[in-house]
């Protein structure tokens, strides 16, 4: 528990990468009658977006398909120029172009793909991709002795071992774990500072995804990266998270600790996105429970006015379906983008005990 | 819940390919679905989930052919009707009618040029040639709204209809002609966890209400425990441990059932370490001999590598005559 704490304090302001504000519209093709009308459409792929990613900790971003996660990840990665907000990496604003600049930056911050059928090249061996990474990044070193002790490196690493066994094979001969581990060796070949994991494991047979998640939880300790999971899984963001941040249709809802998140969701929507996760412990409960999962989520071409949520959710006031709910902060770091805080700040939560959150502030808001 | 089977499964093997390069899917499946209960199927990639649901439905395509057991459908009369050997006309009356499946990524099983409408009453076109057309359309209407979609919706193409709608209007349709068994093959695998369980509620509500079998496979085993009565898990082509769904969470007999139960992180309850199961799942081409899990195994012995061990009740406790395992442990 004690280093813990003092892993807090030491990492606390050791922020790596930031994003503050970053909003990404993609336009759409514009029809005869925008023309007309004099209409720019577009997809509000993400929307005002602050993050942190400190050294050494993992930050998970839940939620559906659609939510604009995987585009938060390539923000950060800056394999797409921002709408508008500011990336800072290192308390430096950067904007990556092309070229060096882009080179200079994947160095620090590698993206690791989902599929790792699709991420590996298939006329290539193992050899060829880390060794790639290795020469691109300058860390190949001098001569063929340190190429090859570099190679080996990176494969105990990520625990393909005895390595020289995995070097000369080619992607189909891997299954799809040890697939998964050489490209996280191949993003490790850059020493990066920051690793942006989209969905790792989703692709993985159910039995081996937590080794991988081990590892990554792993690699994060011995090399004190910081990692950005993102996951539509819950359950496995509060097991390999140390924070979680639940996003819905473009904007961030719901921010804290993975536990606190997990075990006391505030928002109404972290809390829809709980109550349907699959769970064994549930079988007998199933017949008092309400019926909450209703909707879909909206357009992001048109997005509801005020709150993204308030066409689904239960707990909808007046005032949701026109103002923006910004940020109200909770007890214990925790946040939430949700009117039904409002007012309800930090210090009055914790001489509520521990009754649920949500029916208090409730009841606060009904008032 | 009555024990009486509608589906028998037994000795079923399917390779796929003839020569001696044959390799087996299936090896000597025995499994029964009885009348109004959900049956789970779980098991990773490759561990033959999915070619057990076409074969039992004779939908296997080539290379794939079954070379050995039975498959029974039981009529609610009780006269038996052998799958297997049923003629292409037979074949044909027999699904949807009484045998209909919901397939993986069935999403996108819609065909894009046609209507939502055309397509629910070409099957109710087919099989009850007796309805008028506003018959058929009213029928179409009925279905939907037994999914919980609104019967404005008849007239969209699939592609004006979200991921989650197009899902229900497959099982509208496969709910069409009340059959007796609904095989479901990953049925909401692409779907949003919200989405899953607001589809799967509607399913368990219109299973009350119209009492068939539901056949359900996923890899997601933790959604089994909840939504399914009786759960049958699948190794290398086998089933390696059968009983009810409480069961088999409480208790797991089987090293890999308890395994794949450990490899789900919980959302409530003390944070655990957890393992996952070390390895991976076997190629079906270099099976590994004796049983199949063995070099996985933590708790393998010597018989393991030698051995296949048989789907039998567990030693130690042969009162619980409705749990079956194959394991050399409970041997």
């Amino acid at each position: 528990m004690t280093t813990d704490q003092s892993e807090t304090v030491r990492t606390g302001t050791d922020v790596v990468l930031e994003a503050r504000g970053v909003t990404k519209h993609f336009p759409l093709r514009r029809t005869a009658r925008d023309l007309f009308a004099r209409k720019r459409r577009s997809v509000h792929a993400v929307d005002d977006v602050s993050l942190r990613l400190r050294r050494g900790t993992v930050t998970a971003l839940v939620g559906e398909s659609g939510s604009g996660k995987s585009t938060v990840a390539r923000l950060l990665a800056q394999l797409h120029p921002l709408t508008s907000g500011e990336i800072r990496l290192g308390g430096e604003p950067v904007v990556a172009g092309r070229g060096r600049s882009f080179r200079r930056y994947v160095r620090r911050v590698q993206l690791i793909f989902q599929d790792p059928f699709a991420s590996l090249n298939p006329v290539h061996t193992v050899r060829y991709h880390l060794t790639r990474a290795l020469k691109i990044h300058g860390r190949a070193g001098n001569g063929d002795k340190e190429l090859e002790r570099a190679l080996t490196d990176l494969l105990n690493r990520v625990q393909l071992t005895p390595p020289h066994q995995y070097l000369d094979k080619f992607p189909h001969e891997l299954s799809g774990g040890q697939r998964q581990r050489v490209a996280i060796a191949r993003a490790l070949g850059a020493d990066p500072q920051v690793l942006l994991a989209d969905e790792p494991v989703s692709m993985l047979d159910v039995s081996i995804r937590l080794g991988v998640l081990n590892l990554l939880r792993d690699l994060k300790e011995r090399l004190h990266l910081a990692i950005l999971y993102i996951t539509h899984d819950i359950a496995s963001a509060r097991y390999f998270a140390d924070t979680t941040l639940v996003m819905y249709a473009g904007r961030i809802v719901e921010g804290g600790d993975s536990e606190t998140v997990t075990q006391r969701p505030a928002h109404p929507y972290t809390q829809l996105l709980i109550a349907s996760a699959p769970d064994p412990d549930r079988i007998v409960a199933e017949e008092e429970q309400e019926e909450t999962g209703t909707g879909e989520p909206p357009s992001l071409i048109a997005p509801p006015a005020g709150c993204r949520f308030h066409p689904r959710c239960p707990k909808a006031m007046e005032r949701c379906r026109t103002e923006l709910p910004p940020r109200f902060d909770l007890a214990d770091g925790q946040w939430a983008a949700c009117w039904l805080y409002e007012g309800v700040g930090a210090r009055s939560y914790e001489n509520e005990g521990t009754g649920t959150r949500a029916s208090a502030a409730g009841k606060e808001a009904s008032r | 819940m009555s024990a009486e089977p509608v589906l028998t499964i037994s000795g079923l093997n399917v390779d796929y390919g003839t020569d001696e390069r044959a390799v087996h899917a299936l090896r000597d499946i025995d499994l029964t679905l009885h009348r109004g209960e959900v049956l789970g199927l779980a098991g990773e990639s490759g561990s033959g989930k999915s070619t057990l649901a076409y074969a039992v439905t004779r939908l296997l395509q080539p290379p794939g052919v079954i070379t050995g057991g039975d498959v029974h459908y039981h009529r609610p009369g009780g006269d038996r009707l052998d799958i297997l050997s049923l003629s292409p006309e037979q074949l044909r009356a027999f699904r949807w009618q009484e045998l209909s499946i919901v397939f993986q990524g069935a999403m996108n099983s819609l065909n894009p040029v046609h209507t939502v409408h055309s397509q629910l009453t070409d099957v109710l076109k087919a099989h009850r040639p007796d309805l008028k057309k506003a018959q058929r359309t009213y029928r179409a209407e009925e279905l939907l709204s037994l999914v919980g979609i609104s019967a404005d919706r008849l007239a969209a193409y699939p592609h004006q209809l979200s991921g989650g709608m197009r899902q229900r209007v497959m099982i509208a349709m496969a709910l069409a002609l009340e059959p007796e068994i609904v095989i479901m093959d990953e049925p909401t695998t692409a779907l949003d966890v919200v989405m899953q369980r607001q589809i799967l509620r509607r399913l368990v509500q219109l299973r009350e209400q119209l009492n068939f079998s539901v056949v359900f496979i996923t890899h997601d085993i933790s959604l089994l425990i909840e939504f399914s009565d009786r759960i049958a898990i699948m190794y290398g082509g086998r089933i390696v441990e059968e009983a009810g769904a409480a069961e088999i969470y409480r208790d797991p007999r089987h090293p890999y059932s308890d395994g794949l139960l450990h490899s789900f992180p919980a959302l409530h309850g003390p944070r655990r370490e957890l393992t996952g199961i070390p390895g991976s799942p076997p190629h079906l081409s270099a099976m590994p001999a004796g049983c199949a899990f063995h070099p996985r195994c933590g708790k393998a012995f010597e018989p393991c590598d030698v051995r296949v061990p048989l789907l039998a009740a567990p030693a130690l406790s042969p009162t619980e005559d409705r749990r079956t395992v194959a394991c050399h442990l409970h041997a």
